[in-house]
């Protein structure tokens, strides 16, 4: 590895994170930051995801910078039988910075060896996805004012959701997280998470469906529970509306409680949550943008 | 009572010793000596005090670096390495599990990329006993009854 990437979640050192929720305010107090003035950024969505993309690309706009790149591979050499390592080697030699999505796991991590410019992990199929991670810290921090004592709730697919088990890694560099989890048991939390936090004395509570605990609560954060986790599609019925946040469950709530989600969502939020100021969710998306300004200015030392 | 060895004694060179006798062609495979030019001899299903049967490799004229010999201790953990110089045993060694693991299992996750595109295979050792490593690219763990050797 010739130069600085983030692939995962833990390549950053919590001094990084804590830079990266500086540098993210600092751009969303001042969005149009011409650091990137005659650099030229690739962005490799070998598979398609809209909203990951638009977010970089707005975030490269706002910096000056330019981008090369393709949305799906079907556009791109792949589909000629181009393998990752070519294409990673000859985009390396035209931009400054590679920014990519990929079907297979551990593509990002292998790119960044290829390459001799910094990657940046958009997405390796259900691995890492570190930019979400870290603009749901700054989600946190900006409307709790801090990433200590933050009592999470993780809410919906907790054994195949990558963005809760990256979080909740994330917050463990922090003083005093206290999880709630709540989810079926086929969507359990995975037990290697589990025995990592009891090893670390990080407190955990489990619950099957909401109840007045989410009272407590000073985030939820939301996820699709998917119908094709289900091996059984009756055991999918039962559950599946167990796990809708509405409206009406949050009039206990605390003041400072926001609700958080990585969207796409489907009905797990039910439209008459987001006309409360509670509801966060199309705000963190936004917090996308500042985020991934401040990696990418992070990453080539701009700032 | 005269001594009978199985595997017939050589000069100079390496037996490696206590080998699960499963993991005989594993071993022959992971230090490969399909290649080796020197004079290789084995024998499995001997009887052994320790494991009741296990196997031998004797090479002659061969001698191992630790990093090298240390591959198989993901296969034979309890191997012993006597290195011999004119019939005698001058050094005895065990076999350790490395930390890291380099190109030589592949890795379970069908959808890793190591196993779309011609990558040497990395993984940290989380655990020697049962065995659990986790591959430096998909991060996903590879448990013992899921091992595939290159």
């Amino acid at each position: 590895m010739n130069a600085k990437s983030l692939i995962s979640i833990t390549d950053f050192t919590q001094d990084e994170y804590l830079k990266i929720m500086r540098l993210a305010e600092d751009f969303e107090a001042n969005p149009n930051q011409k650091l990137l003035q005659g650099k030229v950024i690739a962005t490799l969505f070998f598979e398609p995801s809209t909203r990951t993309r638009l977010s970089f690309e707005t975030a490269i706009n706002r910096l000056g910078g330019k981008i090369i790149g393709f949305s799906d591979s079907s556009s791109s050499s792949v589909s000629k039988g181009e393998t990752l390592h070519d294409t990673i080697k000859m985009v390396s030699n035209y931009a400054d910075m590679i920014i990519m999505r990929h079907p297979m796991e551990g593509s990002a991590r292998y790119a960044s060896e290829v390459s001799s410019v910094p990657v940046i992990n958009a997405g390796d199929g259900a691995n890492q996805h570190p930019s979400q991670t870290l603009l749901d810290m700054y989600s946190i921090i900006k409307t709790q004012g801090s990433l200590d004592n933050i009592n999470l709730f993780l809410v919906g697919d907790l054994k195949y959701g990558r963005t809760v088990h990256s979080l909740l890694m994330a917050m463990l560099q922090f003083n005093n997280p206290i999880f709630n989890f709540i989810a079926p048991p086929e969507l359990a939390m995975p037990n290697e998470y589990k025995i990592h936090l009891k090893s670390k004395g990080i407190r955990y509570f489990e619950h099957a469906e909401f109840t007045d605990i989410i009272n407590e609560a000073d985030i939820i954060y939301m996820t699709r529970v998917q119908k094709e986790r289900f091996i059984d599609p009756v055991e999918y019925e039962k559950v599946k509306n167990v796990y809708i946040l509405r409206n009406e469950m949050l009039k206990n709530t605390k003041e400072n409680m926001r609700i958080l989600h990585p969207l796409p969502r489907i009905n797990e939020i039910h439209t008459d949550v987001d006309s409360n100021p509670k509801a966060y969710y199309f705000t963190q998306a936004k917090n996308g943008v500042f985020t991934r300004m401040a990696i990418i200015a992070h990453l080539l030392n701009l700032k | 009572m005269e001594k009978h060895l199985k595997v017939s004694a050589i000069k100079d060179g390496t037996v490696i010793d206590h080998i699960p006798t499963k993991a005989l062609f594993k071993v022959i495979k992971i230090l490969k000596l399909e290649d080796c030019i020197q004079m290789v001899t084995f024998g499995n299903n001997l009887d052994s005090k320790a494991m009741g049967r296990k196997a031998i490799i004797k090479i002659a004229n061969r001698f191992f670096a630790d990093e090298e010999v240390n591959k198989i201790a993901l296969v034979a953990p309890n191997a012993k390495l006597n290195t011999i110089r004119d019939y005698k045993v001058i050094e005895k060694r065990v076999v350790e599990t490395p930390k890291e693991i380099i190109g030589i299992v592949n890795c379970f996750n069908p959808v890793c990329i190591t196993n779309a595109e011609k990558i040497t295979t990395r993984f940290e050792v989380l655990s020697h006993k049962p065995i659990a490593l986790k591959c430096f690219y998909c991060e996903k763990i590879t448990n013992e009854n899921e091992m595939v050797f290159y």
